[in-house]
């Protein structure tokens, strides 16, 4: 224990924490005159100069150097190699939860349903995002504008061709993924950091000419999109000529809340769809060729593998499913804006990723669902919601910036059985 | 009016505006150079900078100091100071300890703070803009023709500070031990710490420096527009990192030259052509000079070592 | 068809204002064993790069003579449109085709691989995976079958696990098969990249430095194992190396290559004895060796 020391550390970064928590913190602009708030400068001073203190007094015993050692074993190996086969709790549970999701909109309030879209929506996004960021490792900072494309697809889609919803779903993504390889194609070939600075400037153009483009996509007003429809049945009241009215057909009294329940139904497919994806591509030849360019891209070169093209797979494979995700987000409210499309949007996508674990497909289900509902239970929450993400993001990269899972590799046998037989010995060895 | 008067009036413009890309653009290029990670918070240091302005004049008039040159250069300073601190701070806090990560995870960080900036900002200060009291008043007219155009003081302000700051950094990096050592860690990290560069410490002397020159865009613009919020700093933060690339990332000059090219290009096409496509014109540059010539106009091709 | 299957033809390349290679021309003949040697910092590795596709060269011509067809190195790789495209639609056409789908990977298609000085393996993937995806241009890519995991794609996937097992087992590896590549010993790893090259099916293969960092025992392991190369997989090897017994030992011809220029070729005991050789390894003046 070095007590003196410990305490001149803790002692400087009181110091510098005052200057940088002081002047925004404690002086609050109001007008061209300022107001005083002295205490939460003082507050967060002394929380930063104890934490300091008690920090560096641990670390200077062993315990507490060997507890901090931890996290530095978890940011090297996290990768285990297991059989096959081996169904996880989770696996096992994955029908019932399905199950359970599928009827759980009937038992709860129309509220919660637009709630629980939206949150699948995200799943969507994050799933969508997680190929491109996850598992190809390619940071997309414009990921908004493939949703913005394919939720305006949805709405320019029905108002200037006249196509319904189930014609605007794969348009929708080819038109999104065409977007992605037309942008990706020359970007793509570039270090990988240029990647994403072209990719948050692409999504601001998109939502710029979203906004400025009056004529073609009414700006800022929005455009209005046309719901989803059950083979020609319509969720309104009184439905459009040529189409019936769902509650007609099915002589059951109208109801608003079944709109929002068939979409949800949807989505809730379109997730279970996406989760079957991701589980399959990464035992795919293309999955396994992201993952190799995300380790070596040299390597990958060296093999025969054209980088661009499978970078650009990765690139439009995620783009195709914020499109999908973007048309359902319009079909959920009937309206889309420019507005629902800000980088913040973007940002929030990658926090899901980030936070769910890079590559984790259980972590990012799990992130988007706490990411959109926490702020909806705790109201007050809300408003410091982006501070706390923006500060997840940041410790995580810290502590495991590969994901908070245990990646699992599996175990490949030759038809005469070998790497089977070998494993019983080398098991404990190699782990 | 004379077409040859809007010309002129918008090089004017876009030389002011093209100033302030220039020196946000000096962080992320320097950055860029020695660590090769786009710092991606750095245009959120400009907005907190833009904040600390606003508080530094409010403190002066409070204290009875109004002479305008004091004034001015008590807050240029002191904005400096303390956004160089806020610079070294998150570098010590969110990349440092990822120098040897995966190669997203700085990324991701610089993302993450950006975020943490700004919110941090918002709910201190609010949300709503802030703005400070005209302080420069008065321009020069210049007669072309029939017509004329103008530079305000502030404007001027904003040119001759800029070049000053950019003339005194490169001859800091040009001429100075600091500045050996900055270029010596930027062509090879390893290299120079074997040879007892204490290269940490200089990776945290240009975030400062980086952040400083930030600052003093901040201050400048401020001063110029006089009104600013917790998120202006995201658009600037991607215009000035256009004209870092513009210029070449990695190189001081290039910053500045690139700045100067993009400030003029927007404003003449803002001028001239489009004002609501004027940052689709910024980013559309951006994307155009990545696909067609990524190194820049000054920056040197990167070979890569196999 | 050509009995040599690497042809160079004044070969140059230039970093900024550094010639790093000048006027390198030399053959590989089919079959046979060359090693590329040289002084450190001589140019070797740029020799390499240039032909595996990794730098583009200033200029030369670089040709490979495989797969019943010739390959023009510079080609694949993408190369500047010229003012007489415009009168020939079918050169531009290709043009543009490699600008846009050329680059490195065209010439490990067009069968020659290559193992790095600075081992590139795939270190979270295990051993098996990195075989696996050295075989990327064989396995069964289509979408569907891999989503709904048709039997056509699981014998493929198979057929690629067996073949992988097939060169773990020529490599002495069959026990690491499911480990991680980047937790195996310094030695296996360089194993393991020569056998993922060879998953890749070339004709001809390029080792930058194979022996370096192995012991005794595992180079000579290592010089049996490179004329297996030639006999087991009828494969032209070409190799950098520094360990000159063992150059000698397994090569048929010698490239001798000192500050970007090449100063003797031969077989091995025409190397031995050249004067110029022994000047550039014992640093002896220029003007000596002239007179």
């Amino acid at each position: 224990m070095n007590i003196k020391h410990s305490f001149l550390d803790a002692f400087v970064a009181a110091i510098l924490a005052t200057i940088v928590f002081g002047p925004i913190m404690g002086i609050v602009l109001d007008g061209y005159s300022f107001n005083l708030d002295v205490p939460r400068v003082a507050i967060i001073v002394g929380i930063i100069f104890v934490g300091r203190f008690v920090f560096q007094l641990t670390i200077s015993t062993q315990g507490g150097r060997d507890f901090f050692q931890q996290f530095e074993k978890g940011r090297a190996g996290s990768i285990e190699v297991t059989d096959p086969g081996i169904k996880t709790v989770l696996a096992k549970a994955i029908p019932f939860i399905m199950l359970a999701a599928a009827i759980l909109p009937f038992f709860i309030g129309k509220y919660w349903i637009t709630i629980l879209i939206l949150a699948y929506i995200y799943i969507l996004l994050g799933l969508g995002l997680n190929i491109v960021v996850g598992l190809a490792g390619l940071l997309d900072l414009g990921f908004v504008a493939f949703y913005a494309i394919g939720a305006y697809g949805l709405a320019l889609g029905s108002e200037y061709l006249g196509i319904g919803f189930w014609i605007a779903l794969p348009m929708s993504a080819i038109l999104a993924a065409s977007f992605g390889a037309i942008l990706g194609f020359p970007v793509l070939r570039m270090h990988g950091d240029y990647l994403a600075i072209v990719t948050l400037g692409f999504g601001e153009i998109i939502r710029l000419v979203l906004n400025n483009w009056s004529a073609f996509t009414h700006g800022p007003n929005g455009a209005s999109a046309p719901p989803a429809t059950l083979f020609n049945l319509e969720f309104k009241r009184t439905a459009a000529e040529g189409y019936t009215p769902f509650h007609e057909f099915f002589n059951i009294d109208y109801n608003s809340t079944h709109r929002y329940i068939f979409i949800y139904l949807l989505v809730l497919i379109a997730v279970a769809f996406a989760l079957r994806l991701k589980h399959r591509l990464v035992k795919m030849p293309i999955g396994r060729a992201w993952e190799a360019l995300r380790e070596n891209e040299i390597a990958c070169r060296s093999l025969g593998m054209n980088h661009v093209t499978i970078k650009l797979s990765a690139f439009m494979m995620g783009a195709a499913i914020a499109g999908v995700a973007g048309v359902f987000f319009a079909a959920k409210d009937g309206f889309v804006n420019p507005a629902s499309f800000s980088f913040i949007e973007s940002a929030l996508i990658l926090a899901i990723v980030v936070l769910g674990g890079l590559g984790s497909t259980v972590g990012v289900v799990i992130a988007a669902l706490l990411v959109i509902l926490i702020p909806e239970v705790m109201r007050e929450f809300s408003e410091y919601r982006y501070l706390v993400f923006g500060l997840l993001m940041v410790i995580m990269m810290i502590i495991r910036p590969r994901g908070l899972i245990t990646i699992k590799r599996d175990r490949k046998f030759s038809t005469k059985g070998e790497g089977a037989v070998v494993e019983t010995k080398q098991g404990e060895g190699a782990a | 009016m004379d077409s040859l008067a809007i010309i002129l009036q918008q090089l004017v413009n876009g030389l002011t505006l093209g100033s302030v890309y220039g020196l946000i653009a000096i962080g992320y290029t320097m950055v860029y150079g020695i660590i090769g990670m786009i710092n991606f918070a750095h245009g959120d240091l400009y907005m907190v900078s833009a904040y600390l302005t606003a508080i530094f004049l409010a403190l002066l008039s409070f204290f009875g100091i109004d002479s305008l040159p004091v004034v001015l250069f008590l807050t240029l300073l002191g904005t400096m100071a303390i956004t160089g601190v806020y610079g070294w701070v998150i570098e010590r806090v969110a990349y440092r300890p990822l120098r040897n990560s995966t190669r997203l995870a700085p990324l991701i960080s610089a993302i993450g703070i950006s975020f943490v900036l700004q919110e941090y900002v918002r709910i201190n200060q609010g949300s709503n803009d802030q703005g400070i009291p005209a302080l420069l008043f008065g321009a020069v007219r210049v007669p072309v023709g029939n017509d004329f155009f103008q530079i305000t003081y502030s404007q001027i302000l904003i040119i001759v500070v800029s070049l000053l700051g950019m003339g005194l950094l490169t001859y800091v990096i040009q001429k100075t031990e600091l500045g050996r050592q900055c270029r010596a860690t930027q062509m090879d990290r390893k290299m120079s710490g074997i040879l007892g560069i204490h290269t940490d410490r200089i990776i945290s002397t240009v975030f400062v420096i980086g952040a400083a020159m930030g600052a003093v865009a901040g201050v400048l613009v401020t001063l110029n527009y006089g009104s600013f919020n917790f998120s202006s700093g995201f658009i600037i933060g991607i215009k000035a990192f256009t004209a870092a690339v513009l210029g070449g990332i990695g190189s001081l000059p290039g910053a500045m030259l690139g700045g100067i090219v993009l400030g003029m290009a927007e404003s003449l096409f803002s001028g001239l052509v489009n004002t609501d496509y004027k940052d689709v014109f910024a980013f559309g540059l951006l994307v155009t000079v990545m696909i067609f010539k990524p190194s820049g106009l000054l920056g040197k091709p990167a070979v890569e070592k196999v | 068809m050509s009995k040599n299957i690497l042809t160079i033809d004044k070969l140059s390349m230039r970093f900024g204002g550094i010639l790093a290679l000048d006027n390198v021309s030399f053959e590989v003949e089919k079959g046979s064993i060359t090693a590329l040697i040289g002084p450190n910092g001589a140019g070797k590795t740029t020799v390499f790069n240039c032909i595996t596709g990794f730098y583009k060269a200033t200029s030369g011509a670089l040709t490979l003579h495989t797969r019943q067809e010739p390959t023009s190195i510079n080609k694949v790789l993408g190369q500047p449109f010229q003012l007489d495209d415009i009168f020939k639609p079918r050169q531009l056409a290709s043009r543009i085709f490699y600008k846009m789908f050329g680059g490195t990977h065209r010439v490990n298609m067009a069968g020659l691989a290559r193992t790095f000085q600075n081992i590139q393996l795939f270190n979270d993937l295990t051993v098996i995976e990195n075989l696996q995806i050295a075989q990327h241009n064989t396995v069964n890519k289509s979408l569907f079958a891999g989503v709904f995991n048709t039997k056509a794609f699981k014998e493929s996937e198979q057929a690629s696990i067996d073949r992988a097992y097939e060169l773990l087992e020529v490599f002495n590896l069959t026990a690491d098969a499911n480990r991680l590549a980047g937790e195996m010993s310094y030695g296996q790893q360089r194993r393991l990249e020569i056998a993922r090259a060879i998953c890749t099916n070339p004709e001809m293969i390029a080792l930058d430095e194979p022996a370096a960092g192995l012991n005794p025992n595992e180079t000579e392991a290592l010089a049996k194992m490179i004329q297996m190369l030639r006999t087991e997989f009828k494969m032209t090897v070409m190799l950098i190396e520094h360990d000159m017994g063992m150059v000698m030992k397994v090569s048929d011809f010698i490239i001798v290559l000192d500050h970007g220029e090449v100063i003797a070729k031969g077989t091995p005991d025409e190397i031995l004895n050249n004067p110029k050789v022994i000047a550039a390894y014992l640093g002896v003046d220029d003007d000596e060796v002239a007179a």
